[in-house]
């Protein structure tokens, strides 16, 4: 995405003049669009126009409420500031000081870092196997397709709310390991701190792979059919063939997913926020960087700290991104999301 | 990608029936697992569904057990509450034109960037493809900022435009491949019966783009009424409040009672799960049709 930013940013130079050129050559690549028919017909001012006013609204309310208030954070990231007048006490890189040095800072960095790493590990191969298992024509595939996603549709509110009720030391999850026998594994599964990280891991297992698994069915209904037929004449074996065909040419959608899930770790919040709170997370290993963002900035009254830790969270999925999509997406950028940039 | 070899693969479906590949799989197995895998992804949300009919001395006698006997009273105080309906009406205002707005604008601009060649298509494109990157959480602190300093603090509309701004990159990038591929020759046969660009918009576009509309429409509102952190900062006062906050609210303010607090969940994740079923195929198909290009 940020790729193509890059190349497809154009010189801004006399856009009147330059727009009309573009035209011209539009017009004669494709001699039997509308404005060939009726060559200049009301004109290019009338063409502006409408580029304008279809074009206009949706830049405007974009570029206000999500560009410009990450620009703005990085100005009140300067400030020591509570949110009420204008910004007055500038403190430079102090904020950014306090947030690098903060040992609360480097445990929440840690959780995201591990949970980041362990949604890969986990739903990763899991989808793809689930995936590949779904492909097959089973009865009733596709009501199981429905079922997986519902978990994605419900909110975190409610995926929180219900799980920290069933996952209490005396909730629905431990008595159901003892009704089946299994009494000695149950734990105190939200407030252990040995515990806890891995509890949300299932959790978010549990809440995101039905999307991981409809991707990766997508892919792999993309590759043609006649490779598999191929090299089963050629005697290969189903693992042979899920290993040299199937994971190869799934590449592409297990690339674009991985992205997807490492920008969702790094501002995971809703979950942990609802199930932990933002004073026990800390305490129970779960806390996140979002969780420290709202407890400092918003929680604590102090916007200017608050809009620094944005700053800094918006910089890491940033330097992640772009190292991501220079190393890995790279050859997959022309045929996946930006497709439509074209 | 691999649309060119689409029919050809189609052709070679009918020719040998599936079911040679998985062969080694031994069917059993396959549905054993799938079983597992849809009884883990469902039995959480039987668990809140369920939990609604039992009394609060069945769920700590028997915190797994099924509800014996069945009991309503505790969606029928939900449901007759005044609290629940109005965090109902505020989540469908929030939902509803949330939606509308996505969809208005961003069929617009993506008929646009789709449809007309100009000098910074590339660019606008890459800006809100650029959008998918920064999710609300990062932006939300300046965010609340700048909807305080609009003074739509407590008010509906300092959610609503936000989420509309939010749900424009995916829209956008759902949309644009879409009406790229409406033919060029329907666009100039409607301009040699005389229809002017917004004439072709509004007579063709439209109504031919309605799949992909339906599918980003459902995403917004399924999105707008699924959120949590910016209702949690704009929203202060509790006749604001959207159905998240409620859950949360309610959840704490009776945290003793846990069937009431399970009814209310229920109640409360019924009209996305609706929403969802209805129009299941549509979702799926747009994000796939998203992700793949």
């Amino acid at each position: 995405m940020s790729n193509t930013l890059g190349t497809d940013t154009v010189v801004i130079g006399d856009r009147r003049q330059s727009q009309g050129a573009t035209e011209a050559g539009v017009t004669a690549v494709t001699p039997a669009s509308p404005r060939a028919a009726k060559p200049r017909r009301r004109g290019r001012g009338r063409l502006r126009l409408e580029i304008a006013v279809l074009a206009g609204p949706a830049i405007i309310v974009f570029v206000a409420f999500v560009i410009f208030p990450v620009a703005l954070a990085a100005y009140y990231g300067f400030f020591k500031w509570h949110g009420y007048g204008p910004a007055t006490d500038f403190v430079g890189l102090n904020n950014y000081k306090l947030i690098l040095t903060d040992p609360a800072f480097h445990s929440v960095l840690w959780h995201n870092g591990a949970i980041l790493v362990l949604s890969l590990l986990i739903q990763g191969p899991l989808s793809i196997f689930l995936a590949l298992l779904l492909n097959q024509k089973i009865k009733g595939r596709s009501l199981i397709r429905v079922l997986i996603f519902v978990p994605y549709v419900i909110s975190e509110v409610i995926v929180g709310t219900g799980f920290s009720l069933m996952l209490q030391s005396n909730g629905a999850f431990n008595d159901l390991l003892h009704n089946v026998g299994l009494g000695g594994l149950a734990a105190d599964w939200l407030s252990d701190p040995n515990l806890a990280l891995w509890t949300l891991m299932a959790i978010i297992s549990w809440k995101y792979i039905g999307f991981a698994v409809i991707l990766m069915l997508a892919g792999l209904q993309s590759i043609p059919e006649e490779l598999f037929e191929a090299a089963q004449i050629d005697g290969a074996s189903y693992w042979q063939i899920q290993r040299s065909i199937t994971l190869p040419l799934l590449g592409p959608t297990i690339r674009i997913w991985a992205f997807l899930s490492i920008i969702g770790s790094l501002q995971l919040f809703d979950l942990v926020y609802i199930i932990w709170g933002q004073f026990v997370s800390g305490t129970a290993g779960t806390s996140t960087m979002a969780i420290y963002m709202v407890a400092q900035g918003r929680d604590a009254g102090n916007y200017g700290y608050g809009s620094a830790v944005a700053v800094v969270m918006f910089l890491i999925s940033l330097i992640i991104a772009l190292i991501y999509q220079r190393f890995i997406l790279r050859r997959d950028l022309q045929g996946a999301v930006t497709e439509g940039a074209k | 990608m691999t649309t060119a070899a689409a029919p050809a693969a189609k052709a070679a479906k009918r020719r040998t029936p599936r079911g040679d590949a998985p062969q080694k799989w031994g069917n059993p197995g396959t549905y054993f697992i799938a079983l597992i895998l849809v009884a883990v992804c469902i039995s959480p949300v039987l668990y809140i569904i369920l939990g609604g009919f039992r009394t609060n001395s069945q769920i700590t006698t028997s915190p797994a057990g099924l509800p014996s006997p069945w009991v309503i009273s505790n969606y029928v105080n939900v449901l007759t509450s005044s609290t629940f309906w109005q965090e109902f009406g505020n989540s469908a205002i929030v939902g509803i034109l949330t939606t509308i707005g996505t969809v208005i604008l961003g069929v617009m601009v993506s008929f646009v960037l789709a449809r007309y060649d100009f000098k910074f298509k590339g660019a606008i494109y890459s800006l809100f493809a650029a959008g998918l990157m920064f999710p609300m959480v990062i932006a939300i602190t300046p965010l609340y900022i700048v909807i305080k300093d609009l003074g739509l603090v407590d008010n509906l509309f300092g959610v609503i435009i936000p989420q509309i701004a939010f749900s424009l990159p995916t829209t956008i990038i759902i949309l644009v491949p879409f009406l790229k591929a409406i033919p060029n020759e329907i666009e100039e046969a409607a301009s040699i019966d005389g229809a002017s660009r917004l004439g072709f918009f509004f007579r063709m576009v439209v109504p031919l783009s309605l799949p992909g509309v339906v599918t980003v429409g459902i995403l917004a509102f399924v999105g707008a009424w699924n959120n949590y952190i910016l209702p949690l900062y704009i929203l202060n006062s509790s006749a604001t409040f959207t159905l998240p906050l409620g859950v949360q609210a309610f959840s704490s303010q009776y945290s003793a009672d846990t069937a009431k607090i399970l009814a209310f969940t229920s109640l409360s994740m019924l009209p996305a799960l609706i929403f969802f079923s209805l129009f299941e195929r549509r979702i799926v198909g747009g994000l796939t049709g998203a992700v793949k290009g």
